[in-house]
């Protein structure tokens, strides 16, 4: 039983993580139609600011975190909200290009962090009271499983308000439904284009700070490693959907675990990666916006 | 005279290739040291398993019109199954190819059923899940036989002696050679021949090709499966040119975006552009490294140095900047500064 | 007495959608102020010439609003230069409510909603609906009430009588006179009834290229004529 509680709060925080860099990507293409294949790289950018800001300050390792966190996440929607105007924008009625861009710009950051700070994992500050475990119903939880649970939530109810309480998020969610229509009201989608990327970014990034902490070290791959599960997530629960990507983030990071422990080690993997095949077989027009752009 | 017009250039080409290793000619910067020493020899072969497997890729994106994210896995399949089997299982070499071409047509037959009822992004996605599955089934490595993260080193025993030692480099430029010649000619002959312009076709516009009354679906499926399976004979040829043996490396999404990067570089679709691009990167992905330590390079300021030291970096960069201001890459390249002079 | 200038000018409008050709060279005027009915056989290019003027498809050719020049212009600018579009198959925002798809279309400035409101009390009532849920009647009136929320001296209404019933074309028809009291209209339409009520212009397309207009009395005085250019008899649909 308390193993079964572990498993459980670790694939809420792995699905936490999950979340946090599906959900840019779900809106990024529920509105604009592009597949950001750069975003894993936006996370593992984030991260390593994160991580380097970490070590620019003096302080307890919460400082050096929380410090880190916001300067990583500043980054991550700089960089991204960047990339949208320079490089996506100009590509807007090519989006095969779109596509490719995003795949080059994601070679070209990684090979940036690797060339800066090379290919070894760097230890990320995390502080001791979140190492430290807390007994739930009999398991010992770390409790860095909780933060990042949390931190989901709260971002979730953060752009849940967004998009149902702002313009900009009324805009928004109409746009995934029907771009071409919002034009036709006199609004300019294009700036809710930067938006999207910029929130993307600054998701992601926290999702790679998220990560430093869960796994103790940043290193370049993450990002790429991460990227995979939430494609995943976004084509389980839907592109442009803030809720679908939720739910389907904890029933991957769920299923994840499940099965690693209960299967066999790296069969969780696996069937994560099946699920996805199947539900695109079953149901391609996931893929495809609502209604055409 | 005119008939015989269109195969000057290929076989000239073929012609000045086939002797390299007999030139004791020195080109500095590109190469390390003389054409006919092993190390040049080397990685001129690498250099042409891959335009030969960028080519393969090529045929699946640039001519059909088919963007997979998977185009490792088969690969992976010629690089592991050869391994495991003359390796673990202890097979001949005759037998061993024989195994892996069966299954090098089988698996993308089955996989290429299941992937192509979907298409676009969904068949990217979908290829991505499967060369993704097969990365995990290589990581799991179950009953030991794949290597994990170490990899599996190759049994030299089994492979004929003639490929074996650093004397007989020569001998391995000339099986690489081969390769990327057969794959030319095999997909050559089917750009030019009437599934060839089926598949032509497809890529400009599916629904037309319905209206036709030819199933796209076959001619898509006869692209996968000749694609992956000349992807399958890149991965042996690539496996006896490197003599390690089968590394985790060619199982991830990061390989079949290499090989991406490569066919647009070289301009998707083109004669010669998927040879050229799968060349190019390959070379400069194995020299930059060298070059980076070269002394022109570190003299620089290390904003500079730094990135520029990461032959990824300068890699990704051309690509992106080919992506935006010339598509039609390297080849297209060519065909426009050709417009222009005439 | 001099002729007013028109409104709009539309000129040389050529659309290719694939491979066809569906505007060659359309050319006419809408005189400012009333309705100006576009019509013409099935598919014969009336909602791309909407959209055309829009600029939701690539076009060549000119449109001119109130002497200015549209055609270099975007989507969003265009329409901010004031015009109000309700699209053919309504394109109401399923996911939002009516309220939301009401605000959506707000531009800087007073939005009529007590004009909408009279003109459709159930959208007062069903404001917080989700846009999905209405039946087709439902969203028609949120389609036109969005184009009638900002001061749009002109309204591009395309097809807005489509698939409803009797009692609900009446009310379309009526919420269309109304409209035109406010700003000129470029109305297409199938429905021979309603634009016998409601058009005081005509422009007729066909084989992608205008071939009549004049005033909507003589043309639908004229079966013969009505046959000829549409292909139906009379009025109704």
């Amino acid at each position: 039983m308390s193993t079964f509680v572990l498993l459980t709060i670790t694939g809420l925080g792995l699905g936490a993580m999950y979340f946090l860099i599906a959900s840019g990507l779900s809106l990024i293409y529920g509105l604009m139609g592009v597949l950001n294949f750069a975003h894993g790289a936006l996370l593992t950018v984030g991260a390593y600011a994160a991580w380097w800001m970490s070590t620019k300050i003096d302080g307890s390792a919460g400082v050096k975190l929380l410090a880190g966190a916001l300067f990583g996440i500043a980054v991550g929607a700089l960089v991204a909200a960047l990339i949208e105007l320079v490089l996506i924008r100009p590509l807007y009625r090519r989006p095969v290009e779109q596509v490719l861009v995003t795949v080059g710009l994601a070679l070209v950051l990684n090979a940036l962090v690797e060339a800066i700070w090379g290919f070894d994992a760097r230890a990320f500050p995390v502080p001791t009271w979140m190492i430290d475990t807390t007994s739930v119903l009999g398991a010992s939880i770390p409790n860095d499983r909780f933060v990042e649970i949390a931190t989901a939530a709260l971002v979730l109810g953060g752009l849940t308000a967004f998009l149902r309480w702002t313009r900009y998020g009324l805009i928004i969610r109409a746009g995934v439904e029907n771009r071409a229509m919002v034009t036709a009201l006199g609004i300019d989608v294009r700036r809710a284009f930067t938006l999207v990327f910029a929130i993307g970014g600054a998701a992601a990034a926290l999702a790679g700070v998220l990560s430093g902490v869960y796994f103790g070290v940043v290193d370049p791959s993450r990002g790429t490693s991460l990227l995979i599960f939430a494609f995943i997530v976004v084509v389980i629960g839907g592109f442009g959907s803030i809720g679908g990507t939720a739910v389907s983030a904890v029933v991957v990071g769920l299923i994840q675990q499940y099965a690693n422990y209960y299967a066999s080690s790296g069969l969780g993997d696996l069937a994560v990666v099946l699920l996805l095949a199947i539900v695109l077989l079953l149901k391609p027009e996931g893929l495809s916006p609502k209604v055409a752009h | 005279m005119t008939r015989l017009r269109p195969f000057l250039v290929p076989v000239a080409l073929l012609a000045v290739l086939a002797v390299v290793p007999l030139l004791s000619l020195d080109i500095p910067v590109l190469f390390g040291g003389p054409l006919d020493t092993p190390g040049t020899l080397g990685l001129l072969a690498l250099c042409l398993v891959f335009a030969g497997v960028a080519l393969t890729y090529d045929l699946l994106f640039g001519i059909t019109g088919l963007l997979s994210f998977g185009h490792a896995l088969y690969f992976a399949l010629g690089v592991y199954l050869t391994t495991i089997a003359l390796t673990k299982w202890e097979w001949g070499l005759g037998k061993t190819l024989l195994v892996v071409a069966g299954v090098g047509i089988v698996v993308p037959l089955v996989l290429g059923m299941i992937s192509l009822r979907v298409g676009g992004i969904a068949f990217a996605m979908v290829t991505l899940a499967f060369a993704q599955a097969g990365q995990v089934l290589v990581q799991k490595n179950p009953d030991g036989l794949t290597g994990g993260e170490e990899g599996l080193g190759l049994n030299y025993d089994a492979i004929p002696d003639a490929f074996v030692g650093v004397l007989n480099t020569r001998n391995l430029y000339w099986l690489a050679l081969a390769y990327a010649a057969v794959v030319f000619l095999i997909v050559r002959w089917t750009v030019n021949s009437s599934p060839g312009h089926v598949l032509k076709a497809i890529r400009e516009n599916a629904k037309r090709v319905e209206v036709i009354g030819l199933q796209p679906f076959r001619f898509k499926l006869l692209a996968f499966v000749l694609a992956s399976f000349l992807a399958t004979a890149g991965g042996v040829v690539w496996l006896m040119v490197l003599g390690t043996g089968a590394s985790p490396q060619v199982t991830t999404a990061s390989f079949t975006l290499a090989l991406l990067v490569m066919v647009v570089i070289g301009g998707a679709g083109t004669r010669y552009g998927a040879l050229l691009g799968g060349f190019l990167y390959t070379l400069a992905d194995q020299r930059l490294g060298s070059l980076a330590g070269s002394s022109t390079i570190e003299k620089l300021p290390s904003v500079l140095e730094t990135p520029l030291s990461e032959p990824l970096f300068i890699l990704g960069t051309l690509f992106v900047l080919l992506v935006f201001f010339v598509p039609g890459g390297l080849a297209g390249l060519g065909a426009r500064l050709r417009r222009v002079r005439t | 007495m001099s002729v007013p200038e028109p409104l709009i000018r539309v000129d040389g409008l050529h659309v290719h959608l694939g491979e066809s050709h569906v505007l060659q060279g359309v050319s006419f005027e809408v005189p400012e102020g009333g309705v100006t009915a576009l019509l013409g056989r099935n598919g014969v290019g009336k909602t791309t010439t909407l959209r055309a003027m829009m600029g939701l498809v690539p076009r060549r050719g000119t449109v001119t609003l109130a002497g200015e020049e549209l055609t270099r212009l975007r989507t969003h600018q265009i329409v901010r230069r004031g015009i109000g579009y309700v699209p053919e198959d309504r394109e109401v925002f399923a996911g939002l409510t009516v309220d939301e798809n009401l605000r959506l279309a707000e531009r800087n400035g007073a939005a009529r909603y007590e004009l909408v409101y009279e003109l459709f009390p159930e959208l007062r009532e069903r404001g917080g609906q989700r846009a999905g849920t209405l039946s087709g009647g439902q969203q028609q009136m949120v389609a036109i009430a969005r184009a009638l929320l900002n001061e749009n001296p002109v309204l591009l209404v395309d097809e807005p009588t489509k698939g409803l019933a009797p009692l609900l074309v009446t009310e379309v028809a009526a919420a269309l006179e109304r409209a035109a009291e406010l700003a000129t209209v470029l109305l297409v339409e199938q429905n021979l009834g309603v634009v016998a009520r409601v058009a005081r212009q005509v422009v007729v397309l066909d084989g992608g290229r205008v071939v009549h207009t004049g005033s909507a009395a003589d043309l639908l005085g004229d079966p013969e004529r009505v046959r000829a250019l549409l292909g139906v008899h009379g009025s109704g649909h």
